[in-house]
């Protein structure tokens, strides 16, 4: 999508300097210079995140406020979910569609409020860092003069994950404890304000942290101080993600794949079915009825090596059905373990089906996503 | 007892700058496999794919396939002939391709079908040098 050219030169973090010294390996992502990994490693960084506390800088990723007369109603002519139900404090997964309903991105849009319910403004939205210079000319252009778009550039984006991520937030934001899984706040902490939700990209709780870019230092430093906490590269964020079963735009997703195709028909709620007032509506209400002419299916790979993005997909009798779009090993299930595209009818859980790796037909098993349980905090003991 | 080398000088290991090592026995069949820096650099390996018995490489050959959590990494021949055994031992423990890489982490044996072409890879001083240049 908008990816940058290759010889244009790279963006940084407000965190650059902290992965820097943190001896991280560093390669160009989205068009900024990022960590793939830091000393340990990928496989020692997605264990510790499954098991501590993993901290994650993502502020590639692009922020917005959407302001307008009515920005939810807006916003619904973009996308195929309900935001007109949105409740303040909550934040909603969504898919970014084309005229004929192809995902432009993936995104998470979100009313923040205080803890005392106040400071509602408009829509906050968090789009892939490799699209948003498209995501947001997008929307300024199908919602113009409808909503105002204030890009949060100047702001950091942390992501802290994993089963001891809560206690250690909570420690320096206790206003977080009172947080669901896909709240959204805003609150003081570390002496500055933060839009936070209890939400990641990993399948662990955890929260994600918007921060002012000044700032983005020492709030991470603090968190990394955490004995619990250490820093976590994008080589384990997409392990962590592949294995918590999480499409990665650009690659499991892209703007020939509709959100029913994509296993995402929980992001078309059932009043905006009906109103089939969306992007590409025809297609896939279709498709919601009839079914898609392909599908996402998650798959273990039972035998050899990993099956990774291109692999061919065949079904028991050796013919070709699909594709493998992101693949790799996973470091809870000790496999290859794969998200691909399979056409006609949506396989079932258990069938045998074989990733071609180098030429050599292996043994596949469709599974149920996720391949490792979500650990979402949904309802507070 | 004196080590008698069988090609070339002392060491016995020579390296490529692809990062791949090799150590010829004295009945000329070659040890290979991928160097510390190369272990390093591939981060934790997960799987490797060795190349079958029988099978006849040429030097710059695809060889083996070493993967990582990341990726699928190409480990090319540096020199040609006759796949007599693999290192069956990876199947289960490839993570021995990073506690030992230039020793029980090898990948394959080749008997060797020009034995000139070991004495035309970099020794270890040789290697060491041009590590300092990337």
């Amino acid at each position: 999508m908008a990816q940058q050219p290759a010889e244009a030169p790279l963006q940084t973090t407000p965190l650059h300097a902290a992965h820097i010294a943190l001896g991280a390996r560093m390669v160009p992502f989205a068009g900024y210079d990022m960590p793939v990994q830091y000393t340990e490693g990928v496989l020692k960084e997605h264990l510790w995140t499954r098991e501590h506390a993993g901290i994650f800088d993502v502020s590639h990723m692009g922020q917005a406020r959407l302001r307008g007369v009515n920005p939810l109603a807006a916003f619904e002519e973009v996308v195929p979910g309900d935001f007109i139900n949105l409740k303040p404090g909550r934040q909603k997964y969504s898919v970014l569609l084309n005229r004929t309903g192809g995902i432009i991105d993936d995104l998470m849009a979100a009313r923040p409020v205080t803890p005392e319910g106040t400071g509602d403004d408009g829509l906050f939205v968090v789009v892939n860092g490799a699209c948003k210079e498209n995501d947001f000319k997008v929307i300024a252009a199908e919602l113009a003069g409808q909503v105002q778009i204030e890009r949060l550039e100047t702001r950091a984006l942390i992501a802290l994950q994993g089963p001891e991520a809560a206690a250690v937030f909570q420690h320096y934001a206790p206003q977080a404890a009172a947080m669901a899984f896909m709240d959204v706040r805003l609150m003081t902490a570390f002496g500055v304000d933060l839009i936070v939700s209890r939400s990641g990209y990993t399948g662990e709780d955890g929260y994600e942290i918007s921060v002012p870019g000044a700032a983005a230092d020492r709030v991470w430093n603090v968190l990394l101080s955490d004995p619990r906490v250490k820093p976590i590269g994008l080589g384990a964020r997409d392990s962590l993600r592949l294995e918590a079963g999480l499409p990665l735009y650009g690659h499991d997703l892209d703007e020939t794949t509709s959100p029913v195709e994509g296993d995402l028909a929980f992001a078309i709620n059932k009043n905006r079915r009906e109103q089939r007032d969306f992007p590409g509506a025809a297609r896939i209400v279709k498709e919601l009825a009839e079914g898609p002419p392909r599908v996402r299916v998650a798959l273990k790979v039972l035998e050899g090596a990993p099956a990774r993005e291109g692999a061919e997909i065949a079904d028991a009798s050796g013919k070709v059905i699909g594709v493998v779009t992101s693949g790799g090993f996973s470091p809870v299930l000790k496999c290859g373990i794969a998200i691909g595209f399979v056409a006609g009818v949506s396989p079932a859980v258990g069938d045998p089906l074989k990733v071609i790796v180098r030429g050599k037909p292996q043994a596949a098993e469709v599974v149920k996503a996720p391949f490792v349980p979500h650990r979402y905090v949904r309802k507070l003991a | 007892m004196e080590l008698q080398p069988a090609y070339g000088k002392a060491p016995l290991m020579r390296f490529t700058k692809d990062h791949e090592w090799v150590e010829v026995d004295e009945n000329g069949i070659a040890t290979v496999g991928v160097t510390a820096y190369a272990a390093e650099q591939l981060g934790d390996v997960v799987f490797v794919e060795t190349p079958d018995v029988g099978k006849t490489v040429k030097a710059g050959d695809g060889f083996a396939v070493v993967e990582s959590v990341k990726a699928a990494s190409d480990v090319y021949a540096p020199i040609s002939g006759e796949v007599v055994e693999a290192n069956a031992a990876l199947g289960d423990a490839p993570e021995t391709v990073n506690a030992a890489p230039e020793a029980a982490g090898w990948f394959a044996k080749v008997k060797l079908a020009n034995p000139a072409e070991v004495d035309a890879l970099m020794d270890r001083p040789a290697y060491e040098a041009y590590l300092q240049t990337l």
